[in-house]
Order: C-alpha cells, then structure tokens, then sequence
C-alpha cells in the first residue's frame, strides 16, 4: 500500500540524516583528507546536528523542515558545502510545497535539489562532484515514480543510485571542487561529496520505509 | 596530537577573544546573529572611503584578521579552521565598513570561499550597498583552465591586500581599487613546498601523510595535498623547483623591478626562510630582474605545517609607491 510522504517523515529523514553523519564524520574526513582539505565530515556533522536542534520544536510542513535545513546549512557550515546544500535543501523546499509528497512530488523535490546545486557550484556530472551522486538519483527515482512505485520506493531507487555514483567517482579525474587541485593525483579516490549524499538519501529511504510499516501493519 | 588548545571546538572564539584583548585599540571582534565572528577596524567605517573586506577559513594566521587596520583591511571574516566563513558574518562585516563609497570583497579563490562572498555581495546589495569582488588566483602549482575550479590563491593575497588597501586609503573609489587589486593579481605568481603535514584540531591527525623523506611540492594552504612528491633534498634544489615553475608562468621581462616575497608556512624557523630567501634572489637576479621589494616571515600559514612559499610581484612606480605606503594592523606595521 503506497503512502505520501508527510510532515513527520522529512523530520525523521533530517534526524537520521544527523546520525548519519555523525556515524560517517571520520569516514568523509578522511575522504576529504585524501583529496580536498579534510573539513567535510566535520562541517557535515555540525551542520546537521544544528538543524535536528533548530526543528526541535517541530515543524508544521515538509517544506518547513527543508527549509530550516537550508537556512541552517548555510548560516553555520561554511565551506563549499553550506552553500550546496544549503541551496539543495531551499529549492527541495520550494518543491515541495503540499502537505504530502507523492511519487512525483519526491521526483520534483530531488530534481529541484539538482537544480540547485549545479546552479550554485556549476558542476556537471563527470566531474568528481556531489553531482555525480545526486545526478543518477534523479534519474533513477524518475524511472522508479514512472513504472508506479510509491514514495518510499522511490527514494530507496534514488538511494541506490547514489551510493553507486558516488562509488562511480573513484576513477573520475576531479575537474571541479577542491579536488581538483590534485589533477590526475584525485583518481583513484571516492568524492566525499558524492558519499555524504548518498548517506542523506539512504537515510531518506530509511525514513520513508519506517512511516509506511505502520500502515502496513494495520 | 599534542597542541595547545582547550577544546577543537573552541579554537577559534578562543583565539578572538585573545587577539582582541591584545589589539583593542585597533580592531573590535563582533558576533553576528548565528554566533559567527568578524573583525572590524576599531574606527570602521571610515566615512568617504571604500571599505575593503576578506576573509577566509581560520588557521592561516595572521591572514586576515592580522591584516586589518588603517592602511589594509576594514573588515576580516574568520570562518572555522580551513573552512570558509558563511554569508552572514560576511554582511555584516560589509554593513560595518561601508563608508558611502561602496566596499571591496577580497576573496581567493576555493570554491567555498567564493560561493560564499558571492551570496554575502547579492544580500548587501538588496541593502544597497555596492560591492565588487578580486578573486585572487597566484598559485601556480594548479593547472587553470575553464574545466577546474582554477588556481588558488595563496600569499599573493597579502600583496593583494596591501597595496589595494593603500589605494583605498588615499580615496581611490571602488572600480580604482578593484583595478589595482586585479592589478596585483595579474601580477603575481606563488609556489608552496610542505616538508610535513599540519593537523586540524577537529580532525585529530595530519591532514596528509608524508612520510620522513619526502616532500610535497605545490601544497595549497588548507594541508591539501600538491601535485606531487618527491624526495627530500636541500633547500637550494628546493627553492629551484619553486622558482622554476613562477618564472615559466609569469614570464617577466628582463629588467622587471620585482617584490620577492618568502612565505613561512608556520612551522618553518625565519632562519631556514632566510635560506630560501638567498637562493630564490639569485636565481631571479640571474634571470635579469631588479629585486626592489621584499618581504620574508610568516604572513600566511597553514597551522603548524613545515614550509614555504615563493612569491614574485612585477611592480611599476604605482604599485611600489602602495606597498610603501604606512599601514598599522596588528601583523603589518610601517
């Protein structure tokens, strides 16, 4: 039985997606370590622990908590980052403005991220980017909303597709970012952007599954 | 990791509240909304003059809160260590120094650091505050292109700052700023060496892995890695693979009055600077320019990291009679 995404759903997704990066926080560092400068781990870990303590008192819409994300995101992280995902998660919200989301409403919100991103950091897919994560995830959760899956099938499409272009990025040659520095040097390293995005969708999926199961259930 | 701080978190409000306490009279550390730091000349905004602003992540010191005071910067945004600052402080601190003639954004060139100010500059102009941008690029050890990220910028940035700062201060308006500022940026080329890695408090461990021989030629200031590794050698052979790859990119004419600049990383003595410094004149002597400026010592670092980096400036009458200029900052005094 499908079921919309809600309120209650983007506030789990926010919340694993801060265990997650607290989980992951050594892990993106040393992948920044290898071929950027180290910081994205912990700037991840900070910014989300400072949206899950900004939506503490709940929040009335999904577009509230995306929002209150963004503003986060981009008020406390600094770095590339902030200002990514910080414009990933303000466009998310503007896409998804109802009260629930159904297939294609998550397939609209996670374009709109999309969007963003390559709006702000002018990066294309190929170019050892978060792109390349977040790319294949839109594609992929089109063609699941398209063939009828539901709003959690979609995300764990999504997700899927994430994890594999994030793994994708190991034999790419940075061009864009602060890889890029390294030249061929960045090849044979995991982008840490792409692995922080796959990490946030995995735990969107994770979140979606978990408000269906009670309906199922029942 | 042995270092002494109190708590990673702490590293940076901590080190404000110090260097306020010792240069009260001549900058004041403001918090904005979100309790991000900025640091404002103690007499900002100086009315009728462009207001010049940088900043960047934290751990590069003195750049830049070292380098604000009359004759250099209005403002410097710290943002955590190596991270760059978020566009909120960077408001503010453009709200702060703005004198009625519009304010300069400094920025090198990384891709947070730009995405950053970009964002700070559209909001002050929604508060009709008219802001333009230099993108310092000097670094020469990274390939530019319109495929990558481009260049980085790295000591220039020193150089950029006080000679634009100068002009500001003798009432240049905003596009004769930013024209020295590209100027000096289109003037000068830089190369960095790391002997050793440096350790970011949060982080806990060395930012790269160097092993007790080698070297990393053509490090950038975040502790990221250069574009290659060889072995240790000796600082003359060292200051050549520095050199060589300046005067290939900024091709000076002969007989170019040039500022040579030394740059310690942080954890390199004067003295080994000194030993760079000697051998990097030589070779440009040697290459028929004039060395009439110089400058050798810590003026932007990347925390505790073993090296160095080369600067070469081209100057003209101009640009020589800028860097003259008197400046009073904490870090830069004449």
């Amino acid at each position: 039985m499908s079921k919309n995404l809600d309120t209650a759903w983007a506030l789990a997704w926010i919340r694993g997606a801060q265990e997650a990066m607290a989980e992951h926080r050594m892990e993106l560092i040393d992948l920044d370590r290898e071929i950027g400068d180290g910081d994205h781990g912990e700037n991840m870990d900070r910014g989300f622990k400072g949206a899950v303590q900004k939506l503490e008192g709940g929040a009335n819409s999904i577009q509230d908590v995306l929002k209150a994300v963004a503003q986060t995101l981009m008020a406390k992280v600094g770095g590339a980052a902030g200002p990514l995902y910080g414009t990933a998660f303000m466009r998310m919200a503007k896409a998804a403005a109802g009260d629930s989301l159904d297939s294609q409403g998550v397939v609209a919100m996670l374009a709109a991220g999309l969007e963003g991103i390559q709006a702000r950091g002018k990066a294309t897919t190929g170019e050892k980017t978060m792109v390349d994560a977040w790319a294949p995830a839109c594609e992929a959760a089109k063609a699941a909303a398209d063939g009828g899956a539901d709003p959690a099938a979609v995300l764990r499409a999504a997700a899927a597709a994430a994890a594999k272009g994030a793994a994708d990025t190991i034999p790419m040659l940075a061009t864009k970012g602060r890889a890029s520095y390294l030249g061929e040097r960045s090849i044979g390293h995991q982008d840490p952007g792409a692995t922080s995005t796959a990490y946030i969708l995995a735990v969107a999926a994770d979140a979606a599954e978990a408000n269906e199961a009670p309906e199922e259930a029942a | 990791m042995k270092k002494l701080i109190n708590d990673p978190e702490n590293v940076v409000p901590e080190t404000l509240a110090g260097f306020q306490a010792v240069y009260k009279d001549k900058v004041v550390v403001h918090y904005d909304s979100d309790d991000q730091p900025y640091v404002v000349r103690a007499d900002a905004p100086v009315q009728g003059k462009v207001g010049l602003v940088s900043g960047g992540g934290s751990g590069h010191e003195p750049l830049h809160a070292g380098y604000v005071g009359k004759g250099m910067l209005d403002a410097a945004v710290p943002g955590a260590v190596f991270t760059s600052p978020t566009p909120g402080p960077i408001l503010e601190a453009t709200k702060a120094v703005d004198g009625g003639k519009g304010v300069l954004h400094i920025v090198k060139n990384y891709t947070g650091d730009v995405l950053n100010f970009e964002s700070a500059a559209e909001m002050a102009e929604l508060e009709d505050i008219e802001v333009k941008a230099i993108v310092v690029n000097d670094d020469v050890a990274v390939e530019d292109s319109t495929w990558t990220a481009g260049r980085r910028g790295v000591a220039g940035t020193v150089l950029v700052e006080k000679i634009t700062g100068a002009a500001a201060e003798r009432g240049d308006d905003l596009d004769a700023c930013l024209a020295i500022a590209e100027r000096v940026n289109a003037n000068v080329r830089s190369m960095g060496v790391a002997l050793t890695a440096c350790t970011v408090p949060h982080v806990g461990k060395p930012s790269f892995d160097l092993p007790d021989d080698e070297i990393e030629i053509g490090i950038g200031i975040h502790g990221e890695p250069g574009r290659r590794r060889e072995k240790y050698t000796n600082a003359n052979h060292i200051t050549d693979e520095l050199i060589d790859p300046i005067l290939e990119d900024l091709k000076p004419a002969a007989g170019s009055k040039v500022l040579l600049c030394v740059n310690g990383m942080g954890g390199t003595p004067e003295s080994e600077l000194f030993i760079v410094y000697k051998h990097a004149a030589e070779r440009l002597e040697a290459a028929g320019l004039e060395i009439t400026r110089s400058l050798v010592g810590n003026y932007i670092t990347s925390l505790e990291m073993q090296g160095a980096s080369i600067s070469v400036l081209v100057l003209d009458d101009e640009l020589t009679e800028l860097w003259d200029a008197p400046v009073n900052t904490p870090a830069f005094v004449r």
